[in-house]
C-alpha cells in the first residue's frame, strides 16, 4: 500500500478515458504526465460533443428553426454551467478560443485607457500567454511594464511597493505551469483594488485543479482553457466582473456582437455577446459543460487533494535521485501539481525522449515560460503534471524512468 | 527499445566530445540561432577563404547549448564542411536536410554524409528534427551572409 492517501477512485476514473487504454511506443501502456499541456478527455465529453453534431447541429443565436433553438439552449446552458462552477453570473462568462485569447481580449481592449506614465504589473513566473500580450500593450501605449520577481525556490517575491496609483492593471498566474507555485492572488488583488487597478488571473493551471470561487479570489478577470480541464480543444473562458466587461470596447468584430449596423457605423451588444462574434462553438461548449459536470461530480476538493498526494509523492521520489534538481518549492504548500526538474548531465529533450520510449509522456523545454527558467538559472527543464487519472504507480514509473535516462547517458 | 536507433554511438561520442567547438577569430559572419520550442541555442561563426576564385570554408566555430542531438549534429556538421568548397558543403547540407525530412525512410549516402548518416533514426521523430538541423541552419545562414559580404 502506498504511504500517500487516496481521495479518488482512480481505477474507475481511468476506465472513462479511452486514450488511457492505448499503448504507445514499444507497446508500452501510456503514462500520461502532460495534462498541464492538455488533458485527456472522458467518454462523456466526447459523447456530448458528438451528440450535438448528431442531433442538434444548428447555429446558435440565429435562425427561426428548432435546431438553432436547441443549439442556443445548449450553448447558453454551458455558459450557465461554467458560471456556476466559478460562483459567477452567466453574464460574466465570455467564451473565447482559449485562455490565450481571453488574456489578449483584455490586453487589447485596454489599449485606449492606458498611456505613458501608466504601469502594467505582471510577474516573472508568467506563461508567455500572460506576458507577451502585456509587453505588446506597453509597446502600443507607451505604458511601462513592471513585474514581481521570483525567489530562488520559485515563489513570488511579493514586493508590494510595485503596486501604486500608476498601476492600471495587474496580471498574474493563479498557478505556475512550471513550478506549480500558487501566488497570493487574493492578497495582491486586495492591494491592487486599493490602488484602483483591476486584476486579471491566468487560471489555465488553476481552474482545472482547484476549487475556484471568483468572489473569494476577488479578481476582475479570470482566463482559462477548456482543454486543460477534460474539455475539448478550441474553447476557453474569460470571466469578468460585469462592470469591468461593460467598460471594455469590442475586441473581434462581426456578426452577433452588434446591436445596430449602418454603413456609417455600428453599436454593440452588452457583454458577453459583445465579445463573441461569429457562429458560437456550441458543440465545444457542450463538451466543456460535460467536463465540468464530470469534475463537479468528482468534487474539486477531492481533485485537488488527489493531485496534492501525487505531487507530494513525486517531490519525495525525485528528491531521492542524485543529480535531479526540482524547480520550485519542495513542499506542496501553495503549490499545485506541476513538477519541473533538471537532470544533471542529461538535457531535458533527451530525458523526455527516453521517457517516451518507456511510454511516459512529459513536457520538455521552457514550457512557454522562458523568463522564469532564466530566473531559476536553467535553460530548459522536464515537467510532469498530474490530473484525476494519474496513479502513484505512475509517479514511481517516472522516477524509475529518470534513473534509466541517467544510466543511458552515463550520468547516474 | 528503439532508443539505440536514435542515440547511435557516433552521436553520443560527438555529444560528449564535440569537434571544433568554441568561438574562434577571425570570422566573416556570425549568427545566433535558437529553437524557440526548447530554447536550445547556437552562436556560430564562419570564415571563408578564396581558393582560385572559389570560396572554401576555412573554419566553422560555435558555442551552443542544447540536447545531445543538436550538439552532436553541430559537431558532425563542422567536420563535414570545414575545408570544403562552399558549393560542395551546401550539397552535403541539402543531403542532410533531405535525410531529416525522410520520416525514417531515407537511404543516406555514407560517401556524402559520413558520420551524419547516424542521424537517420532521428528523422522518425518529428520533434527532434529541428534539434538535428539547428547547427546546419546556422551554418547555412552564416555562410550566406559571409558570401553576401564578400560581394
Amino acid at each position: 500500500m502506498s504511504a500517500y492517501p487516496e481521495h479518488l477512485d482512480v481505477e474507475a476514473i481511468r476506465a472513462e478515458f479511452p486514450a488511457l487504454a492505448r499503448t504507445v511506443r514499444n507497446d508500452k501502456p501510456l503514462i500520461y504526465l502532460d495534462s498541464g499541456a492538455t488533458s485527456q478527455k472522458p467518454a462523456c465529453v466526447l459523447d456530448a460533443e458528438r451528440e450535438f453534431y448528431r442531433l442538434h447541429n444548428g447555429a446558435a443565436h440565429r435562425g427561426a428553426h428548432l435546431l438553432s433553438e436547441e443549439g442556443t439552449e445548449i450553448y447558453e446552458g454551458a455558459r450557465a454551467t461554467v458560471a456556476a462552477f466559478l460562483g459567477a453570473d452567466p453574464g460574466e462568462v465570455v467564451f473565447t478560443k482559449n485562455a490565450t485569447e481571453a488574456i489578449n481580449l483584455v490586453a487589447y481592449t485596454l489599449t485606449s485607457s492606458i498611456g505613458p506614465g501608466d504601469e502594467i504589473l505582471i510577474t516573472e513566473m508568467e506563461h508567455h500567454a500572460n506576458l507577451v500580450p502585456w509587453q505588446q500593450l506597453a509597446e502600443r501605449t507607451g505604458a511601462t511594464l513592471r513585474w514581481f520577481t521570483v525567489l530562488p525556490d520559485g515563489r513570488l517575491d511579493p514586493d508590494l511597493s510595485l503596486i501604486t496609483e500608476r498601476t492600471k492593471i495587474v496580471a498574474l498566474t493563479g498557478q505556475s505551469n512550471v513550478t506549480g507555485v500558487m501566488p497570493p492572488v487574493a492578497e495582491i488583488a486586495r492591494l491592487a483594488h486599493e490602488a484602483g487597478a483591476p486584476v486579471l488571473a491566468d487560471g489555465a493551471q488553476l481552474v482545472p485543479h482547484h476549487p475556484v470561487d471568483v468572489a473569494a479570489m476577488d479578481v476582475d478577470f479570470l482566463a482559462f482553457s477548456g482543454h486543460k480541464m477534460l474539455g475539448p480543444l478550441g474553447l476557453g473562458v474569460l470571466y469578468g466582473k460585469r462592470d469591468r466587461l461593460e467598460a471594455l470596447p469590442p475586441f473581434l468584430a462581426g456578426g452577433d456582437m452588434i446591436e445596430i449596423v449602418r454603413m456609417e457605423g455600428s453599436t454593440f451588444q452588452l457583454p458577453p455577446a459583445r465579445f463573441e462574434p461569429g457562429v458560437p462553438p456550441a458543440a465545444e461548449a457542450a463538451g466543456l459543460a460535460a467536463a465540468i459536470d464530470y469534475l463537479s461530480a468528482l468534487g474539486m476538493e477531492k481533485v485537488a487533494a488527489h493531485e496534492e498526494s501525487l505531487t507530494a509523492h513525486a517531490l519525495d521520489a525525485l528528491r531521492e535521485i542524485d543529480g535531479v534538481r526540482i524547480l520550485g518549492p519542495d513542499t506542496t504548500k501553495d503549490r499545485g501539481g506541476a513538477v519541473a526538474f533538471e537532470v544533471e548531465g542529461v538535457h531535458p529533450h533527451d530525458v523526455g525522449q527516453v521517457l517516451d520510449e518507456l511510454g511516459i509522456a512529459v513536457r520538455t523545454g521552457h514550457h512557454c515560460a522562458w523568463p522564469l527558467h532564466r530566473a531559476l538559472g536553467v535553460q530548459a527543464s522536464t515537467r510532469a503534471t498530474f490530473y484525476v487519472y494519474n496513479t502513484h504507480d505512475e509517479v514511481d514509473a517516472l522516477a524509475d524512468g529518470i534513473r534509466y535516462a541517467q544510466r543511458f547517458f552515463g550520468a547516474g | 527499445m528503439q532508443l539505440e536507433s536514435m542515440y547511435q554511438d557516433i552521436i553520443l561520442d560527438h555529444y560528449r566530445n564535440p569537434h571544433h567547438k568554441g568561438l574562434r577569430d577571425p570570422f566573416d559572419a556570425e549568427v545566433h540561432h535558437v529553437n524557440p520550442v526548447c530554447g536550445d541555442e547556437v552562436t556560430l561563426r564562419v570564415s571563408l577563404k578564396d581558393a582560385g576564385g572559389e570560396p572554401v570554408v576555412e573554419d566553422v566555430s560555435y558555442d551552443s547549448l542544447g540536447c545531445s542531438i543538436s550538439q552532436a549534429s553541430a559537431s558532425v556538421m563542422s567536420d563535414l564542411v570545414i575545408g570544403r568548397p562552399v558549393a560542395q558543403a551546401m550539397t552535403i547540407s541539402a543531403a542532410f536536410l533531405e535525410l531529416m525530412q525522410s520520416k525514417g525512410a531515407g537511404k543516406p549516402d555514407e560517401d556524402v554524409l559520413e558520420d551524419a548518416v547516424a542521424f537517420a533514426g532521428v528523422s522518425k521523430y518529428p520533434a527532434r528534427i529541428k534539434c538535428a538541423l539547428l547547427g546546419w541552419m546556422a551554418w547555412k545562414d552564416a555562410t550566406a551572409q559571409a558570401m553576401e559580404a564578400a560581394k
